[in-house]
């Protein structure tokens, strides 16, 4: 799907080599790590010349916390909270990738009303982060009403998690084999009021941005990324979306039984930071899209198992654990040892940041041997300087907003 | 995902492109596409990966400490191409010490996972032009993820205990007047 676009007509050309009067001198500038407009503890090496960028480098590891030397510590099951952590805007998308990882090294497979309800999560963990990325690359950018719009609208989604999870942040609401809790009907009204109520806010914000003619130009050829530097640069999701790539997980390598619902992939054509913006408002639509479907899937299963019943890896139910020994002792087992089988397993969801994966090895033992966490943050930061040198440093802004990434993620 | 490699023509690409050197599949758990391949050659396995079977992207690298088992680590790649949507790994046994083949020069994306894993591991890649620490402090002696550094850290105060001596060796007691 190639989304619609416009030009404006450029009046002025864009500033030449000997046009600019402050050439010849260089001078380093340090950008964060405590900057507002590095969205996190992101420090950026620039060797300024003039306003122009020659050469830049990020630095990364401040927000460094050895998660993934905790899981080897913790143990497969308690890591769960851990992974809220890593990119704490969207952390229930987190708890999914790495349950898929776990299941796919166990064989063990979700059931139906389980999988529904992780799809729903997923796709308002996805509005909730595209929402952020909104609200602060217009911050930055100098369009502070949006940032007030769209955190208005995140408050909604916590609002509905708050009902659904009893958290508003880091829910760790995921298992082995499922979902902790079944969706209520209560809850899923204050879904379908939220998405029929957001893609109307959605337009809303499209009459601020997408025409106005600041946001076009700060935007618009600027951090152009081609298709092949894309992929060389290990850049996923809507970053490479927005280079025209059409490419999704959710189409071409589908989990949770994404291949159910219809929705489409929103491309760009040009790859600059506008088609990115233009990308993930379209995703926020189709996230919309997906979300309905979920409310009818929901439906049709209620009633239905949302937790494997697998007493291998999988708790059993509390009451049933006060009245049988067996349950009992299952319990005492998957808290105190619970055991993968040896072997290693690869699992990615298609995260608002990209690929989000997971790469768990286990060698039998309930001590795990490794598990890598595959950020696609990591990469958007590693593509800084490929975007950013030789532009102006008021660029700089736009690109680190448009790469969107979290240091949470980053750093680990 | 693709289950069966061989269906979907993975495995018969892999095999094509990398005839003549040897490499051994393996059969991962997840039903990934898998080969190991001797440190020797991991340079030419990798090059002809992509340049052959069209894997354009680097999905990320990283190693494994099996500590009692000789040799002690394995490095894992794993690729992903976009036009045939499929995926391979790569895995290699290295001995501590022992280095890699950078593979930055096909992949520019890599650099930044070779870096992290020198940093976590203390696995060196030759060729690499900038490989130092990325998410450790770049004075920092230990490589965190080997099996042998305690969880609990090794001096965890230390950038801390430095601060601090620096600050009093600095410090001098307010002159009272007479």
């Amino acid at each position: 799907m190639t989304l619609e676009t416009f030009e404006f007509v450029r009046e002025t050309p864009p500033l030449g080599e000997g046009d600019d009067p402050l050439h010849g001198e260089t001078m380093e500038l340090n950008m964060g790590p405590q900057h507002p407009a590095t969205h996190g503890v992101l420090r950026v090496k620039i060797e300024l010349d003039g306003e122009t960028m020659r050469k830049i480098e990020p630095v990364v590891g401040y927000l460094h916390r050895g998660k993934e030397k905790s899981c080897e510590s913790l143990g497969w099951a308690k890591f769960f909270p851990h992974t809220d952590r890593l990119d704490y805007v969207q952390p229930l998308m987190n708890n999914v990738a790495y349950a898929l990882a776990l299941e796919r090294l166990a064989g063990l497979v979700v059931p139906e009303r389980g999988q529904v309800i992780r799809v729903l999560l997923m796709e308002l963990s996805r509005i909730a982060a595209h929402l952020i990325y909104l609200g602060t690359t217009a911050i930055d950018l100098g369009a502070v009403t949006m940032f007030f719009n769209t955190f208005k609208e995140r408050e909604n989604i916590y609002t509905i998690l708050d009902a659904y999870t009893g958290h508003r942040m880091n829910n760790t609401y995921v298992r082995i084999g499922g979902v902790f809790a079944d969706v209520d009907e209560t809850v899923e009204g204050l879904v379908r009021e939220f998405l029929e109520r957001l893609p109307a806010e959605i337009d809303d914000w499209e009459k601020l941005l997408t025409g106005n003619r600041i946001w076009y130009d700060r935007n618009r050829d600027v951090g152009v990324l081609t298709k092949e530097q894309a992929l060389a640069w290990a850049l996923t999701g809507p970053n490479l979306r927005g280079s025209g790539v059409e490419h999704d997980l959710r189409k071409t390598q589908p989990y949770s039984g994404y291949e159910r619902y219809e929705f489409e992939v929103p491309v760009g054509t040009v790859g600059d930071c506008y088609d990115r913006y233009l990308v993930r408002v379209e995703e926020m639509r189709q996230s919309v899209r997906i979300a309905h479907q979920t409310l009818g899937h929901l439906q049709s299963t209620r009633g239905g198992e949302f937790l494997a019943e697998d007493r291998r890896y999988v708790l059993p139910p509390k009451d049933r654990v006060h009245t049988s020994m067996e349950e009992l002792i299952f319990q005492f087992k998957i808290v105190t040892d619970l055991r993968l089988p040896s072997g290693e397993a690869y699992h990615a969801v298609e995260s608002s940041k990209g690929e989000l994966g997971f790469y768990v090895a286990s060698n039998g033992t309930s001590q795990p041997l490794r598990c890598h966490i595959r950020a696609p943050g990591l990469m958007n930061v590693q593509a800084i300087p490929l975007l950013a040198e030789g532009r102006l440093l008021s660029d700089m802004v736009a690109i680190i907003g448009s790469l969107d990434f979290v240091m949470g993620e980053v750093d680990r | 995902m693709d289950v069966a490699g061989e269906a979907t023509g993975t495995v018969p690409r892999v095999r094509e492109a990398l005839e003549g050197l040897e490499h051994v599949w393996l059969a991962p758990r997840d039903g990934l596409p898998a080969i190991s391949v001797a440190r020797s050659v991991l340079g030419d396995v990798l090059a002809r990966l992509k340049q052959r079977a069209g894997f354009e992207s680097m999905t990320f690298i990283t190693g494994v400490d099996r500590l009692p088992a000789v040799p002690r680590f394995e490095l894992v790649h794993q690729l992903w191409s976009l036009a045939h949507d499929d995926r391979v790994r790569v895995h290699t046994r290295l001995a501590d010490g022992e280095s890699a083949p950078s593979c930055v020069a096909l992949w520019p994306g890599a650099a930044y996972m070779e870096r992290e894993c020198y940093d976590m591991f203390g696995i060196t890649f030759d060729g690499h032009a900038d490989l130092k620490r990325l998410l450790m402090p770049d004075d920092y002696g230990h490589h965190p993820l080997r099996k042998d550094f305690p969880h609990q850290g090794i001096e965890p105060d230390r950038l801390y205990r430095e601060w601090d001596r620096n600050r009093r060796s600095h410090w001098k007691p307010r002159e009272t007047a007479p």
